[in-house]
């Protein structure tokens, strides 16, 4: 009965999506009744999509092995927060997910969006079930996730076990959310070209969307990195595979997007840009899923492979995308640029950041689809691999770092006053720190030494913007802003370190033998077997010693039997000034481990770095919000009382 | 701005669909070709892994008669699982050579021995010079090399039955 009732719902949300975009766009009702009624049936959509995913739920959940999706994603024996996060580990929950987020999030438009006119929400609210129309279609005519099967096997396939990690359980919901959040801005684009109102206010509601978007997206992607390194057992945390370029363009976008849309809120400049930057984000999302899905590009981590369900998707892409540019390209014309501005300016500053962030993703976009039309050229069949991607991306990035060192300091519009004290602590300390580099570190790459300078001349300048100001009145967007910046810095800090100080080794040993690596002594003691709820493994036992005090680290290599599959659990020991890791690998034939050890010296500021730039976009979400609520009240209270 | 300008993106976004959807429809081919086939062999001259049987020239490829050479090791377990199809293959009359990669002579002997021989001659490679002359990443790897002395086909890792047909056919094409 669940799975009729959860397709059921997703029929009927489905059928309100189609409502909502006919209602939209003109057909029926009085101008003033009718969006009205749009935002009921925006927000009746959303509640149908969520009993639908709310029943995919209770189907895992309860084990249900007569619907075909449970049988061939779960088992009966699995912890229940797998069971739980099985309903998305796999194609059709995840499309479903994807699409009940997508429903909320115009709900949620429906029911708080007030700086817009309403010719403009209408039009948005249209664009939105325009969007959701068609990813039910594919859910319902392609992927459904309710199907059942007969007969019910007595037992089913549970979910790869690379998948099986609290990190990983919740590391997909988490992007879902980003991606979708940058529909709503995508929306908010499609209705204000189609209104031709784009302008301030425009950018005032699109921004707590593309914010809380890029920090869902920021802490996704750090998670996902932290999970790749301490769950695929390479000792790396970037890969630059094609399902994290799928997560990273998004980001790119998104991040340009948010420092122009601030740009349009603030002085009304940079409209076409912004238009622009809104239409490839949510881009940027779809190609990722597409790229994700359609399994044509391979990676270690995608999955559901199948190219009818990618021609879909391709249509899907083709419609929306094709669509929303060919109206940029018809009405960008009619729309102003706002406020002009100097060369030297915050406006000319964010300008250079925009084109800087849009130069890496174009990187990263050629890099991960240009092995698919060099075959379509040559035949050939290449890889694109970390060689292309750090040696081109990474100084790019690190002038984007230089330039965050500059640009908060600059003012509106233009800047004639004596800029040089402004920029001396932070370039002062990069220079500093670049020269001592040389005589403490001699035989670095450049790109760590430059990103060890950059990287610290970035945190005296991510302080300045609260420099000489009461910190009492600083707003909380500037806090949210500060604490971003240093997160960038603190995160280039961790991967210059790892890239320039990480000792690596790889041992043949039997018991009691010692390895060395970096300041550490390894000793491996002994392997025993142990046993968990769904897996057998074997586990070393390893003891740590540097100087005084010994750390034991138990790496395993672990066995699960639905599906049979090996993973290696590496044991990571963090301590202040970095990271253990040990990973166990085979045994070979006269009866030594294979054992790969590493000493990463400040590997997790990289963490700690995505984690505050989320911090400080959640800090300018609220910052912002607040002061919103004021002023609107403020605005309230003088009309009540003139 | 330009008028046609503002439809670039447009046109970015139909060619790549374009691209997208020949990919779709013609899905990538599962058999990957080496870079080196089609090349001749590099020179090389190999000392005798074991005693008693000949060591591996580049000459000796080019001796009018097509030949596998095998790339293995000892110390590599994959390689155990394919002795027995490279054996079965000499007897198939298949004439095959070897080279012995980072290895010592009496492990070496100890592995035939245990394992079967189906090698006419083994070079020893001690530091994987003539290894990566020839392309090759691991052991085991497998080379088709033709009567002229042109690498035909490169096989990676271990040789499974079901890889046989494959192997025969290139086989066929370099008689």
């Amino acid at each position: 009965m669940i799975a009729e009732a959860g397709l059921a719902a997703l029929w009927l949300a489905a059928a309100l999506a189609l409502l909502q975009l006919g209602l939209a766009f003109g057909l029926g009702g009085g101008e003033g009744r009718r969006i009205a009624t749009v935002q009921a049936v925006a927000i009746g959509q959303g509640l149908m999509s969520a009993i639908a995913f709310a029943a995919l739920l209770a189907l895992f959940l309860r084990s249900d092995m007569s619907v075909l999706l449970v049988a061939s994603n779960s088992h009966s024996q699995k912890p229940w927060l797998y069971k739980f996060a099985g309903a998305w580990g796999n194609h059709e929950g995840s499309m479903l997910l994807w699409v009940t987020v997508l429903a909320l999030a115009g709900a949620a438009v429906a029911l708080f969006e007030r700086r817009l006119d309403e010719r403009t929400l209408g039009a948005t609210l249209g664009a939105q079930a325009a969007l959701a129309l068609g990813f039910f279609a594919f859910l319902l005519f392609a992927s459904n996730p309710f199907e059942r099967l007969n007969p019910a096997p007595l037992e089913g396939r549970g979910l790869n076990p690379l998948l099986q990690d609290p990190g990983l359980a919740f590391h997909p919901p988490t992007l879902y959310l980003g991606y979708v959040g940058l529909s709503v801005a995508f929306s908010l684009a499609v209705g204000a070209l189609i209104t031709r109102d784009v302008g301030p206010a425009l950018a005032r509601a699109m921004r707590p969307w593309v914010l809380a978007a890029w920090i869902l997206l920021t802490l996704g992607i750090t998670a996902g990195s932290y999970w790749a390194y301490y769950e695929l057992g390479w000792g790396g945390w970037w890969f630059w595979d094609p399902v994290e370029n799928a997560s990273l363009m998004p980001w790119l976008a998104a991040t340009a997007l948010l420092h122009s849309v601030n740009v349009l809120a603030a002085r009304g400049g940079l409209r076409a840009w912004t238009m622009m930057l809104a239409l490839i984000a949510f881009s940027m999302s779809m190609v990722g899923t597409f790229l994700v899905r359609s399994g044509i590009l391979t990676s270690v981590h995608s999955f559901a492979v199948d190219p009818a369900r990618g021609s879909f998707i391709l249509a899907l892409l083709t419609i929306y995308i094709g669509g929303a540019l060919f109206l940029f390209a018809l009405r960008i014309g009619d729309v102003k640029e706002g406020a002009p501005f100097e060369v030297v300016s915050r406006e000319g500053g964010l300008v250079a950041n925009n084109l800087l962030l849009s130069v890496i993703l174009g990187i990263v976009f050629v890099g991960t689809l240009y092995p698919l039309f060099a075959e379509a050229m040559t035949g050939e069949k290449l890889s694109v691999g970390p060689p292309y991607f750090d040696s081109v991306a990474s100084p790019l990035a690190l002038a984007l770092a230089a330039m965050m060192i500059i640009a908060p300091q600059l003012r509106w519009r233009r800047d004639s006053a004596p800029i040089l004290p402004r920029l001396l602590p932070g370039v002062f300390v990069a220079l500093a720190i670049l020269g001592l580099t040389f005589w403490a570190a001699p035989t670095i790459g450049w790109l760590p030494r430059l990103g060890l300078a950059i990287g610290l001349g970035l945190v005296p300048a991510s302080f300045q913007p609260l420099f000489g100001r009461s910190l009492r009145r600083t707003p909380l967007a500037t806090y949210g802003m500060v604490i971003a910046h240093l997160g960038v810095a603190v995160a280039i800090l961790g991967a210059a370190s790892d890239s320039a100080f990480t000792k690596e080794k790889l041992a043949s040993v039997r018991s009691g033998q010692t390895v060395d690596v970096g300041p550490w002594l390894v000793n491996f003691r002994s392997v025993m077997p142990v046993a968990g709820q769904n897996w057998t493994a074997l586990e070393a036992e390893l003891r740590a010693s540097r100087g005084s005090g010994v750390n034991v680290l138990r790496p395993q290599s672990r066995f699960f039997s639905e599906p049979p599959t090996t993973t290696n659990e590496a044991a990571i020991e963090s301590f202040w000034n970095g990271q253990l890791y040990a990973v166990l690998g085979e045994r070979d034939a006269d009866g030594r481990w294979q054992l790969r050890l590493w000493w990463k010296p400040f590997v997790t500021l990289i963490w700690l770095g995505g984690f505050l730039i989320a911090l400080g976009g959640v800090m300018a979400l609220a910052g912002r919000s607040w002061t919103e609520r004021r002023q609107r009240r403020r605005l309230a209270d003088m009309e009540l009382y003139p | 701005m330009n008028r046609w300008l503002r439809f670039l993106p447009l046109a970015v976004l139909l060619l790549l669909v374009g691209g997208l959807a020949w990919r779709l429809a013609v899905p990538a081919s599962e058999e990957v070709r080496s870079k080196l086939a089609g090349k001749p062999v590099p020179t090389f001259q190999l000392d005798a892994a074991v005693p008693g049987k000949p060591g591996l020239a580049s000459a000796d490829l080019a001796s009018g008669q097509p030949r596998m050479v095998n790339v293995f090791a000892s110390w590599c377990v994959p390689c155990i699982a394919e002795a027995p199809l490279l054996l079965e293959m000499s007897k198939g009359g298949i004439p095959i050579d070897a080279i012995a990669v980072r290895d010592r002579q009496e492990d070496v002997e100890q592995f035939l021995a245990r394992h079967g021989d189906p090698f006419q001659r083994i070079g020893t490679d001690p530091e994987s010079r003539v290894q990566l002359a020839l392309g090759s990443s691991g052991v085991p790897e497998t080379f088709i090399v033709d009567g002229r002395g042109i690498i035909r086909y490169q096989h990676l890792g271990p040789i499974e039955p079901a890889d046989l047909p494959a192997l025969m056919r290139e086989w066929q094409a370099a008689r």
